[in-house]
């Protein structure tokens, strides 16, 4: 099949970016859609030109680093499911696609279709995680976790930190994706202890990294391939708002 | 070169915790003079940044990937191991080990395997500890599955997500140490040389990937954990990052390479569609518990699977194996449904594969259950392939999927370089010739979490280092080294795209050194793998610039070193005149066509030594030896 391809070529955060549009005739169904733009780079490269710069690695759907908006859309038409996972065969012959690369304040482009998201790392350094040195854990099974509570968990820990719930809110906010680490944690026994004191930092760091703020738009919701539920942000804006009522600052005493 | 693996002797049971009572340690406030530089964030690599740094060393933890959480760790699917013996099947630490160097076609050691089986309880313990939310009981307790292989339920799951989930509990620890100030993170920054000073390992040379900045970084001591070389193969799978080039670069420096014509082949991936394909998916190992392998008796019979009554059907692992059936570890698995292939007998439209069947399995157990019990599977599976594995059989063919030689290592976990380290994929230490399910991971956490830490204790108590820098003269030797690499690579402007230098090395090598191998065939490939090599130097096409990020720099730099890596693979190949777990010689066969070992002559590690440039590398071997289990012939019948 044949497509008319628009895409973002930016050469560096610091050059201006444009759409370049590329006739690509070499497409089968059966490709995914990075293969696609494999090819088209061999012919690029064949002709002088650079090719497309895009993040990929693992082109299972589980990394996250792969992304970037097809036609409007973050990941692309097909629900629950990456850009490396798409494939060809949802497209028609002579369709036009639009690649643009995630749009928001917090990820700023490095070139074409790659963003940097060091932000999300950033969140979860400011407390998306359990205290537990190596070492001093108890046997596994002391800690006993209903079913029901180790799947919910689950479902929000499958979040593979895309980026995708940002680029689809009007507002570019990250509450997807930091309430699922927060819900991820505070459904288990283990992320109680440091349950409102994570809330309270990672809040705090979302805010520094120049999210928007979430008004409950769902648009994250529809495009995360981990088929993320907006209850996650119900359950870290619950946590938050404890937090802010009970936490104390910390007082260390000296040694005494 | 000497290889003094420094394992214990004594009562196998005892010998890691009187090796940990014997190592020197070093005073908790002297760990904090000492830094550490961590290259690798997998499960390996970022387990033991988390700890050297709760420890109090300081570490510098480098990934090439925009986020630690990206490693291809996070890929792993099916579990991992511990003996835990939680289901009450009669497990043990003994059982665990006793599997382990048999599945490894006893070319590991004892003692490590060991030792692994022993800490495999205690990372279940970390992990949960961390919140790593495993597959629970309704009573709250954990669950467990079997893999293949084993006969225990010994398998610890996070859905399909084991992998990622415990990549993301690594990842959590690792950050958390960011936070404290006691990690360094160096996301999207390349190793591309190892700094040796006065003989020993003490820093590296890096180049930023987004502003193409080479730097030297120095420390007291490094670690690699950079992953295996399973893109040698171009289609495997491994993420496309996944490379040699870390490890390659240390053996350039005097570390020797171990083993590497073992590398392990998956049975059940998605077959290859077409020529643009850029890799292959693995679909989980447990789908061999229900469902059925066959190809039709005849050879091009090109009709579609339901057209084939059942008498014309071949369901040759059940023939050939009534016991383990379609059970049997992946090497004998792989090797059958090549053979298959090989006689023409193969689905497709490739002819490369066979069908994985669950229409019995639909009729016994219901659709609802299959659903239940693989129904992401069957997702992924459509995803791929636009086909529904309800309705008609899968077709899978076996992939390249994981390695097992890797960087020689001690007991210490030591390579050949004072101060230079290997954890997990990177080094070859357990899994012998074969590597049975869910246990890779369970090694990278295994050396990262409780092993690394303690001995690398041993080497820094025990040794001076002298102050060393940037503007060190080999530090400076290396930068420039690499500064001329990336300069030729863009200068050349030759016709070949890196990628087509690259498919072109797979499919040599995955034919002549892939799941089985002839003296012929690997002596062709020893002729053509340089010839190959020559052409890139002369014809490869590199454009853009070296100072921003170009991926097609990064990409040719590693397709570079595969192209000098793939003839030492070959050339370990040639060299072992025997069958064994993955390295199949069809020379060395049983006459039921199994791999036949010759204990007596290859019962030993091969450890290579770079000659120089220009020169034949030199095998050095270590001898195998096995008190505890005794090598016998493995049989699936
Ligand atoms: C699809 C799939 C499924 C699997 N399923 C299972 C399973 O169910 N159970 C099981 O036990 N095993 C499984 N395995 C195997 C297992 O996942 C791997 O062996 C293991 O995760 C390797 O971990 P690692 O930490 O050694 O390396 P990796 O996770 O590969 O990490 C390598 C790290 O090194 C970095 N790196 C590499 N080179 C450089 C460089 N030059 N400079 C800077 N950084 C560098 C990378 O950025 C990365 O952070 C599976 C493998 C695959 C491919
Ligand atoms: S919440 Fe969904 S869309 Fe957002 S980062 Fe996680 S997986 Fe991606
Ligand atoms: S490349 Fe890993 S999720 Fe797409």
């Amino acid at each position: 099949m044949k497509l008319t391809l628009h895409i973002w070529r930016q050469k560096s955060p610091n050059h201006i970016g444009r759409m370049v549009q590329y006739e690509h005739a070499n497409v089968n169904p059966h490709m995914s859609f990075l293969e696609m733009l494999d090819v088209l780079n061999e012919e690029l490269i064949a002709k002088g030109e650079e090719p497309v710069a895009f993040d990929h690695d693992c082109r299972e759907g589980i990394c996250g680093s792969c992304g970037f908006m097809v036609n409007g859309v973050a990941h692309g038409p097909q629900p629950a499911t990456t850009v490396c996972q798409l494939h060809m065969r949802h497209f028609k012959d002579g369709d036009v696609l639009y690649l643009e690369p995630w749009r928001a304040r917090a990820f700023p482009v490095i070139k074409d279709l790659v963003v940097d998201r060091s932000a999300f790392d950033r969140i979860i350094t400011a407390g998306g995680y359990v205290s537990a040195s190596t070492g001093s854990a108890q046997d596994a099974n002391n800690i006993l976790i209903p079913k029901r509570d180790a799947d919910l968990a689950m479902d929000a820990a499958a979040c593979i930190g895309c980026g995708a719930c940002v680029a689809a809110c009007p507002n570019a906010a990250s509450a997807l994706f930091t309430g699922a680490k927060i819900s991820h944690l505070s459904l288990l026994p283990q992320g109680q202890p440091e349950r409102f004191k994570r809330a309270l930092g990672m809040v705090a760091q979302v805010k520094q990294e120049l999210f928007g703020s979430c008004t409950n738009i769902g648009e994250c919701e529809a495009v995360c391939p981990k088929e993320i539920k907006l209850e996650v942000i119900a359950r870290m804006n619950r946590d938050y708002l404890k937090a802010s009522w009970t936490e104390r600052p910390e007082i260390t005493r000296g040694d005494d | 070169m000497e290889l003094k693996s420094k394992t214990p002797t004594g009562p196998i049971e005892q010998r890691w915790d009187n090796h940990r009572f014997n190592i020197k340690l070093v005073n908790p406030a002297n760990k904090r003079k000492y830094s550490v530089i961590i290259v690798g964030s997998g499960l390996a690599g970022a387990s033991a940044s988390a700890t050297m740094a709760e420890l109090g060393y300081n570490v510098k933890c480098f990934c090439f990937q925009d986020s630690p959480r990206r490693a291809h760790s996070i890929a792993a699917q099916g579990g991992i191991n511990a003996a835990k013996n939680y289901q009450n099947d009669g497990d043990s630490v003994y059982r665990l080990f006793y599997d382990t160097v048999k599945g490894g076609d006893f070319r590991s050691r004892e003692s490590n395997v060991y030792r692994l089986a022993q800490i495999s309880v205690n990372i279940i313990d970390q992990c949960v500890a961390q919140g790593v939310p495993f597959a629970r009981e309704y009573g709250g307790l954990l669950a467990n599955r079997s893999f293949g292989g084993a006969q225990v339920s010994r398998t610890f799951y996070a859905r399909g997500q084991t992998g990622q989930q415990l990549l993301l509990g690594a990842y959590q620890a690792l950050l958390r140490q960011v936070a404290g100030g006691k990690v360094q993170m160096f996301p999207r920054t390349e190793m591309l040389d190892l700094i040796v000073i006065d003989g020993k390992a003490r820093g590296i040379v890096a180049r930023n990937l987004i502003t193409g900045k080479i730097e030297s970084h120095l420390a007291d001591a490094v670690v690699l954990g950079t992953g295996g070389y399973g893109n040698v193969f171009y289609l495997s799978t491994n993420a496309k990052g996944s490379n040699c080039t870390a490890i390659w670069r240390a053996y350039k420096r005097g570390a020797a390479m171990a083993n590497p014509c073992y590398t392990q082949i998956h049975p059940t991936c998605i077959p290859v569609s077409g020529e643009y394909q850029s890799k292959l998916t693995l679909m989980s190992e447990s789908l061999r518990n229900d469902g059925r392998i066959w190809v039709p008796k005849k050879k091009g019979d090109t009709r579609s699977p339901e057209q084939i009554p059942e008498d014309e059907r071949d369901y040759y692992l059940e023939r050939k194996y009534p016991s383990f059936g379609n059970l049997v570890p992946r090497d004998v698995a792989s090797r059958n449904a090549k053979s298959a292939c090989d006689e023409g007998r193969g689905v497709g439209e490739q002819g490369l594969g066979v069908y994985l069947d669950f229409s019995d399995a639909i009729k016994r157990l219901g659709k609802q259950s299959i659903r239940e019990r693989y129904g992401n599977l069957f997702d992924m599976y459509e995803r791929i392939t636009g086909d529904n594995p309800y309705n008609v059989p899968m077709r899978i063919y076996p992939a390249i999927h994981y390695t097992m030689g890797g960087l020689w290592v001690d007991y210490n976990l030591m390579t050949t370089i004072p101060g230079l380290f290997a954890v997990g994929e990177a080094n070859f230490s357990d899994h012998g010739a074969n590597r049975l399910g869910a246990s890779a991971l369970m090694q990278g956490l295994a050396d990262g979490y409780f092993i690394l830490p303690y001995t690398i204790g041993d080497y820094l108590a025990n040794t001076k280092l002298e102050k060393a820098d940037a503007s060190n003269p080999a530090a400076r030797e290396a930068e420039k080294g690499v500064n001329e690499v990336t300069r030729r690579l863009l200068e050349i402007r030759g016709k070949r795209t890196v990628t087509s230098f690259h498919r072109e090395l797979g499919k040599l090598v995955w034919d002549d050194c892939g799941m089985a191998r002839t003296e012929a065939g690997l002596k062709k490939a020893l002729q053509r793998v340089p010839e190959l090599r020559d052409e890139f130097w002369k014809n490869v096409n590199v454009l853009g610039g070296g100072e921003e990020l170009n991926q097609a720099l990064e990409n040719a730099g590693r397709v570079a070193d595969f192209l000098e890596f793939g003839e030492l693979m070959c050339l370990d190949a040639l060299q072992r005149n025997e069958s064994c777990g993955g390295h199949f010689r069809e020379e060395f066969q049983t006459p039921e066509g199994e791999a036949l070992r010759d204990d007596d002559n290859y019962s030993y590690v091969a450890a290579w030594e770079y000659g120089g440039p220009g020169k034949p590398p030199i095998l050095n071997k270590e001898p195998l030896t096995f008190e505890y289990v005794h090598p016998s012939q493995r049989s699936y019948k």
